[in-house]
């Protein structure tokens, strides 16, 4: 009896996914337990709340959640035209939706919407995809994109406009159009610079030259840098780094938990975590090329490689090779909204791989 | 892009795929190669920082701005002062070392009460004050003695002082020890930075406006610290930068004898300069001494400024509404004359009521007025005229016109948390009451507003800003009481230009005949008493604003409770022909505006335009009592 409870709870769930992934919230266990012990209940509680969301998400047919990709778009897009009207406004920034009893972050679930979107309409155009479906695609992928950035949020803008481009990309966008557009993007950089905010500007110079506001703007990233780089090969030992331990290392359980993860367990501790990504990432490409149709497809690859985009551009900023943007460490920084998310997308794959193709064409 | 087959676009994606996993792994391996960099190539490095952490970056707290008066008389100002500090993480025992210490430095039992507040709004290892201003033998006594006392020392502090006291402590604030509230401040202007070492924050006034301006550049030092965290070496040194200094357009003697006039009597008052908005006085009474909050008030200090009926923390001139009573009359008649209700010549019969309905509106004159014009109808404030006037008009006109020289909105002055008051309207009773027999307006209700009773509720600053607007002939500014900011530094002044809010357009023969009924009033109306033998003609309008609807019943001024007696009001500017100065007095339950507010206006306008300096006390206004309103 509870062997068949059992059986059916496990169905859905594919192993090897859930192996990866289990190992990453273990990691994200031990750096909590070190960075912050006093938040290690609510980030259980986040845990259970996330796998949940996966599990039932798993059960959900590729077909189904097909059939509610616009109207979860649309409902998306018109949360974040809300929040522009209405929105609450912390540390200057307007991103929450106050429903009164909830606060919500609209942006977040464009995360997922948007890769679901795009694929649906390129499912429905399969028959011939023309560049001007590629077009429409980017304005569907645009409009919130623009919304996001106005709030203003450059970290959640850049995951979800790199969801929507990973469905274009993945459904075949020409090379001669990539390289284009890149050339123009080059080209436009100088003029995106003058429109970006004051503090993002501020973010990237202090990339260039960090040691110039050594107590305000660039003491993020050297003190981060600091702690990465003096925890050596082996690392001080876990609960023993000092940058972490004396509160060098600013929001140490979220956004720079990995510089706290590096500090204490060094580079083979790096390691470990990498391939553990890696190996998330390849089995999400390995279900993306085993799916059903045109849309399981692009939406498997495209939430696989933000989950990579997650991980490149943390550990990316956390080192100081990229601007400081405020995107978490997948799966292991603090903030039940982001964990939900990813493991909304990982619950998606489950199901893309519970119903794929049986017997390759 | 077409395809000719599934099985061809499939290729394709496999392809893709192929492409974004080569990518994915050659970012790892970039990745991987940076930490490489750190941790094994540069960890020598990195790790000798991480050791140099323990060199700690000291802050260098700059000095705040002064305030000053127009003519450099200093409001706010800092001094220095040894206080023992103690940070708790590197005491063992608290309790013990307190004990050591009080052996031979005066440690009052409220100075460990306040060290224990302290202790709980603040971090275990920031160094909290237990003693401020020690004196030079208890420093002495200290030093000796210091290698018995970890996490123990003293430091040179700079502390807020104002030198006045309680004087114009509504305008400058106070300063306050900083709370999770200002943090959120300083986050919202990205000053985390320049806020470190900062212990205090501009709590209310002028302090907490321009606390950006006045705060200054954070230094700071690089110092080399032993094991036990006291500095051993100074490696490096950046200087602080000084906060600016703030010029005020108020003028300190003014302000001054405003204060003097009230006496212990509670109330507010707002003089401006009506072509540029400038604040040349601001009173509310009683008011408070801002010292008491620098050093963290204690709890005897807050208990009885904060429940004294009194009030004192409150700034009336900003947060109390008062409805303005007969103060309103020439702005409805000037409503009346711009919106072609009423010519000035045309007279109604006041046969001391106004029926209406039912219902009877009394004027205060027993067998009214006789014959009125609109001249009449202010200078001996007639309230028969208005009930018929604001029946004519209707609330909406009303508040539009009300609306348009800020009365019920904010004016803007650079003082935050300024109330709003009360315009009434039909949309403002809807908004404002739940139920929907109550969001009704009733035409009765309009008749009452007329006279500035009713709903009606405006803030001093809010009636002083409208009289000035008179006074400039339609042209409105924004009240403010920086003149302008000084930069220690260069010593570069920027002035805070005189904002013209809008020009309302008025017909300037409209406004000519109001000016010339203001002037009547304090020639031959409820304002001669105040202003007999004054050397400039001025213009006025009193004001009595009733505390509580005695139902019917008589008015009778001794026998009625003093908090139940009635506001007095007065606005006014003068001289008369060229305002150099606009005004508005309330007097909290001082019965008629012609005999406890008008004094106060005098003796402002008398050193204002005369120099003439208030003989004694108060003049007695038994005298007054003639006078209606």
């Amino acid at each position: 009896m509870i062997r068949e409870l059992w059986q059916k709870l496990v169905a859905p769930i594919d192993g090897p996914l859930m192996g990866f992934t289990g190992l990453l919230l273990l990691v994200a266990l031990i750096a909590m337990a070190s960075a912050a012990p006093g938040r290690m209940m609510t980030h259980l509680a986040h845990i259970v709340v996330a796998l949940t969301v996966m599990r039932v998400v798993a059960q959900i047919p590729p077909q189904r959640l097909m059939s509610l990709a616009p109207a979860l778009y649309v409902f998306g897009v018109l949360l974040l035209v809300a929040v522009a009207l209405f929105g609450d406004v912390s540390k200057g920034a307007r991103r929450w939706l106050n429903l009164g009893f909830i606060r919500i972050q609209p942006s977040e679930l464009m995360k997922i919407a948007m890769p679901l979107m795009l694929a649906w309409y390129f499912q429905k155009h399969e028959a011939m995809l023309r560049l001007k479906d590629y077009a429409v695609a980017t304005v569907i992928l645009l409009i919130p994109v623009a919304l996001i950035i106005r709030q203003p949020d450059l970290g959640t803008s850049i995951l979800v406009f790199a969801a929507g481009f990973f469905v274009i990309f993945l459904a075949g966008l020409p090379w001669k159009v990539i390289i284009g557009l890149g050339a123009a993007a080059a080209a436009a950089a100088p003029f995106a610079w003058t429109m970006l905010h004051d503090y993002q500007r501020q973010r990237i110079l202090m990339l260039l030259d960090p040691e110039k506001d050594p107590l305000g703007k660039g003491f993020h990233i050297i003190q981060s840098t600091i702690a990465i780089g003096s925890g050596g090969i082996l690392g001080k030992g876990w609960g023993q780094g000092t940058q972490a331990q004396l509160e060098f290392i600013p929001e140490r359980h979220t956004d720079f938990i990995f510089a706290v993860y590096a500090e204490e367990l060094g580079l083979i501790g790096n390691l470990v975590l990498l391939v553990l990504y890696a190996l998330l990432i390849g089995r999400g490409l390995q279900i993306a090329v085993k799916a059903a149709n045109l849309f399981a497809r692009l939406v498997a690859g495209a939430i696989t490689l933000i989950f990579f985009t997650y991980a490149f551009v943390n550990v990316g900023m956390v080192s100081g090779i990229l601007p400081v943007v405020g995107v978490p460490l997948p799966f292991v920084s603090y903030g039940g909204t982001a964990l939900v998310t990813l493991m909304l997308g990982v619950g998606i794959l489950m199901s893309i791989h519970k119903n794929r193709m049986l017997v390759q064409k | 892009m077409e395809f000719k087959n599934p099985q061809e676009h499939l290729e394709q994606f496999n392809r893709r795929v192929a492409v974004a996993g080569a990518i994915v792994l050659s970012c790892f391996v970039l990745l991987f190669g940076r930490l490489v960099w750190l941790q094994v190539i540069q960890h020598d490095y990195y790790q000798t920082r991480a050791e140099d952490n323990r060199i700690s970056l000291v802050p260098i707290t700059p000095i705040r701005g002064l305030i000053v008066d127009r003519q450099g008389e200093v409001l706010a100002r800092n001094y220095s002062a040894y206080t023992l500090e103690i940070t708790p993480s590197q005491v063992p025992d608290l309790e013990t070392t307190i004990d050591g210490l009080a052996e031979f430095i005066d440690i009052q039992p409220k100075d460990r009460r306040r060290f224990k507040k302290l202790m709980e709004e603040n971090k275990r290892f920031e160094s909290l004050p237990i003693r401020t201003r020690l004196s030079d033998a208890e420093v002495a006594k200290f030093i000796a003695r210091r290698f018995r006392f970890t996490g123990v020392d003293i430091k040179a502090r700079l502390f807020r002082e104002y030198p006045r006291g309680a004087f114009a402590s509504h305008v400058t604030g106070y300063l306050g020890r900083v709370t999770e509230r200002d943090l959120g401040r300083i986050e919202a202007q990205e000053a985390e930075a320049n806020y470190r070492g900062t212990d205090h924050f501009g709590k209310s006034g002028l302090e907490q406006h321009y606390e950006f301006e006045l705060h200054g550049i954070t230094g700071f030092e690089k110092v080399e610290v032993d094991a036990a965290g006291r500095p051993v070496r100074t490696m490096a040194r950046t200087a602080p930068v000084p906060g600016n200094n703030l010029t005020l357009t108020l003028d300190v003697k003014l302000q001054e004898i405003a204060e003097e006039a009230f006496g212990d009597r509670r109330g507010a008052l707002v003089a401006i300069e009506p072509t540029t908005g400038g604040i040349l006085a601001l009173v509310s009474m009683p008011n408070y001494d801002p010292n008491l909050f620098v050093d963290g008030i204690n709890v005897a200090d807050w208990g009885e400024l904060n429940n004294s009926p009194e009030k004192p923390m409150v700034n009336r001139a900003l947060n109390g509404a008062y409805p303005p009573g007969s103060t309103f009359k020439p702005f409805m008649a000037l409503a009346a004359l711009e919106l072609g209700k009423r010519r000035p010549e045309q007279a109604i019969f006041d046969p001391g009521y106004f029926n209406f309905g039912s219902h009877t509106f009394r004027d205060d004159k027993k067998g009214g007025h006789g014959t009125v014009d609109m001249y009449k109808s202010i200078v001996q404030s007639c309230n028969t005229y208005y009930y018929h006037l604001a029946n004519d008009m209707g609330i909406d006109n009303i508040a539009a016109f009300m609306g348009s020289i800020g009365l019920g909105s904010r004016t803007g002055v650079d003082i935050e948390g300024e109330s709003e008051g009360v315009l009434p309207s039909q949309a403002w009773k809807k908004k404002r009451f739940k139920k929907v027999e109550q969001q009704k307006w009733f035409a009765g209700e309009t008749i009452s507003v007329g006279i500035g009773q009713g709903y009606n509720a405006y803030t001093p600053i809010q009636l002083a800003q409208a009289i000035a607007t008179v006074a400039n002939d339609g042209v409105m500014f924004r009240p403010h009481l920086v003149k302008h900011i000084t930069d220690t530094r260069t010593g570069k002044q920027t002035p805070i230009e005189p904002q013209p809010l809008k020009a309302l357009g008025w017909k300037q023969a409209n406004i000519d005949v109001i000016k010339r009924a203001l002037v009547g009033v304090n020639i031959e109306g409820t304002g001669t008493r105040a202003f007999a033998g004054a050397g400039y003609v001025s213009a006025g309008k009193t004001g009595t604003s009733q505390v509580y609807s005695l139902k019917g019943a008589e008015y009778k001024r001794q026998g009625t409770k003093e908090e139940l007696r009635d506001h007095s009001l007065y606005i006014a500017y003068a001289p008369a022909d060229k305002p150099a100065i606009a005004v508005a007095v309330l007097v909290e339950n001082g019965g008629f505006g012609s005999q406890a507010a008008a004094p106060i206006a005098r003796q402002v306008f008398d050193y204002y335009l005369l120099g003439k300096l208030p003989k004694g006390a108060a003049p007695a206004d038994e005298a007054a009592k003639e006078a209606d309103e």
